[in-house]
């Protein structure tokens, strides 16, 4: 599976705990997710998955640990100074601007990269004209990989699910993100969406080179697709390895079977 | 047929002033998601700073010019609005950021008093005009189709005039910019702007200097033409109506259901209002928005909530 060149570590999660109130959703969870690898955090429903996602992309600021980003440490982010560097992410319960069209949703993507100011936008001139082209130009490349060409006009909110999601990872993709963060992009959907996507994932990692890390609780598209997988249960780390290491681990295997 | 005319050109001109106020809630609501209940506070405050500065600055100063003195109060006024903005992000909403609309809708009541009571302490509360120079004089055209003409008033065909242009500018700048469609993505989905690196509170100072803008020029408007008065900042109750009509989330729609609700409210006046003793013109903008909530609850122009059962 190294053949892609996996690097160094960009991102790294040391002891991070989390808890709302009484209820610990993460305690004590650290590991490691270098460049250019397929990272997959799996585990059951409420084992804190979407809980870490959240603690990377500032949404949540845990109560102790930290996460590192390029060797840069931090504890308190918000979402956008997590844009700013360079992490997008994909939401379990879509979070589309549902009265925009399919082009105008990705296109928000590109917001971080636009230089032109307000008054140049407002009234179209130069600058910002041709700034607006190139950005769509772009946009339009990820329509074209995404297969939604036939969907450029139409309101998000009109779409089947399965195409919804696609959007939002184009979304994303518009970030040219170097870490992707996906949250369960494959809930709900049937075999063969579940297929597209998987194939959607593995093209992007393999010709940007963007280092994904992927959550999902379908155990067995993760383990076709993964590097390395890490496993929570309960909020704590019950396995992380290669998909062969996690599958033999008999905490891993309860978990999943509800044997204690 | 003459007076038929005038009574409806009358009914255009007050429904274009309904649809300026209207237009500062829908430009609020399509940004932020927020029901702006402030939107009459900040015209009567806009219009206060306005009225007092173009008479205080000359006397500070010691100029009597009047064009200059009122460039530099509307410049003035403009400055005060973009600043009310700015505290409202700071103070408000930056502290209820993915809260509920009704939240939002409370907290934008707080600030409308705060607004109303703010603005008379600083500016005082008599009754102040503004003269923007508009020509007062009325006009008389189609003399030779009806007897007499139809009389209408110059200083209500310049104010269409602005309105106008001041809603095709909105219209392009959301619809044609990468600010009104980061505009447009906040009022969606405040996690998901943020996700992707919008920045929600330039953003949002951004949206609530454009509406004070708005309701500086529909205070102007209205000011010139009746005074400058606390009864200003009630001209957003006539706005409800307006914006249930058109549809919150439409520009087109706030002008268009203005416009309807003006000549509608004078029509029914003219003509109904005798048989019912009148009186007429204080109620009939509520009925219609209320016949339109259950025929039509997203409005003339509105987006169609479609949701998935």
């Amino acid at each position: 599976m190294n053949t892609r060149g996996i690097g160094d570590v960009i991102l790294d999660v040391t002891n991070i705990s989390l808890a709302f109130g009484g209820v610990k959703a993460l305690t004590d969870i650290s590991f490691d997710v270098r460049e250019h690898e397929l990272r997959a955090i799996i585990g059951p429903n409420g084992a804190g998955k979407s809980s870490m996602l959240n603690c990377i992309n500032g949404v949540y600021t845990p109560q102790q640990g930290a996460i590192s980003f390029r060797g840069r440490s931090f504890s308190h982010m918000n979402s956008r100074q997590v844009a700013e560097m360079g992490i997008a992410r994909t939401f379990q319960n879509l979070a589309l601007f549902k009265g925009m069209s399919v082009l105008d949703n990705i296109m928000t993507g590109r917001n971080l990269k636009m230089k032109s100011n307000l008054f140049q936008q407002a009234v179209h001139w130069g600058a910002a004209a041709r700034e607006e082209t190139e950005h769509r130009e772009f946009v339009e490349r990820i329509v074209d990989f995404l297969e939604i060409q036939a969907h450029r006009k139409t309101p998000v909110g009109r779409l089947p699910y399965g195409l919804q999601k696609r959007v939002d990872l184009g979304r994303a993709l518009a970030m040219q993100p170097q870490v992707l963060l996906l949250d369960e992009p494959m809930a709900g959907m049937n075999v063969e969406e579940k297929q597209d996507m998987s194939r959607f994932i593995l093209d992007v990692n393999d010709e940007y080179g963007t280092t994904i890390v992927l959550i999902e609780h379908d155990m067995g598209v993760v383990m076709d697709i993964s590097d390395r997988i890490v496993v929570l249960d309960y909020g704590l780390k019950i396995g992380d390895g290669t998909p062969d290491e996690v599958r033999a681990n008999p905490d891993v295997i309860s978990a999943y079977l509800g044997t204690h | 047929m003459g007076f038929f005319i005038e009574t409806f050109i009358g009914g255009l001109m007050t429904g274009m002033l309904y649809a300026l106020v209207a237009l500062g809630f829908v430009l609020i609501f399509k940004a932020s998601g927020v029901f702006n209940f402030a939107q009459g506070s900040m015209v009567l405050f806009a219009a206060l700073a306005m009225a007092r500065l173009s008479s205080l600055l000359p006397q500070w100063f010691g100029f009597d010019n009047l064009l200059l003195a009122n460039t530099l109060a509307i410049a003035a006024a403009m400055v005060l609005m973009v600043a009310v903005a700015w505290l409202v992000e700071r103070l408000v909403l930056r502290h209820l950021v993915n809260q509920e609309g009704v939240t939002l809708l409370m907290a934008t009541l707080g600030i409308a008093y705060l607004l109303d009571g703010v603005g008379q302490t600083l500016f005082g509360n008599s009754i102040y005009k503004i003269d923007v120079g508009l020509p007062k004089d009325p006009a008389f055209i189609l003399q030779n189709v009806f007897p007499g003409g139809v009389l209408i008033n110059k200083e209500d065909l310049y104010a269409a005039l602005v309105a106008a242009a001041l809603v095709i500018a909105l219209s392009l700048f959301f619809q044609k910019t990468g600010t009104g469609r980061a505009l447009r993505a906040v009022a969606d989905d405040h996690q998901a702007a943020q996700s992707i690196g919008i920045p929600l509170s330039r953003i949002w100072v951004i949206v609530w200097s454009v509406a004070g803008f708005v309701a500086l020029v529909a205070g102007i408007i209205w000011g010139s033409k009746l005074g400058v008065q606390f009864s200003l900042s009630l001209v957003a109750l006539k706005a409800l109506p307006v914006v249930i009509l058109g549809g919150l989330t439409s520009v087109p729609g706030a002008i268009v259901g203005g416009l309807v609700i003006g000549v509608g409210e004078k029509l029914s006046e003219v003509y109904i209002g005798p048989y019912f003793g009148g009186g007429i013109e204080i109620w009939f903008a509520y009925v219609l928005a209320l016949a339109f909530l259950l025929v039509r609850p997203q409005g003339l122009f509105g987006e169609k909530i479609i949701d998935r059962v």
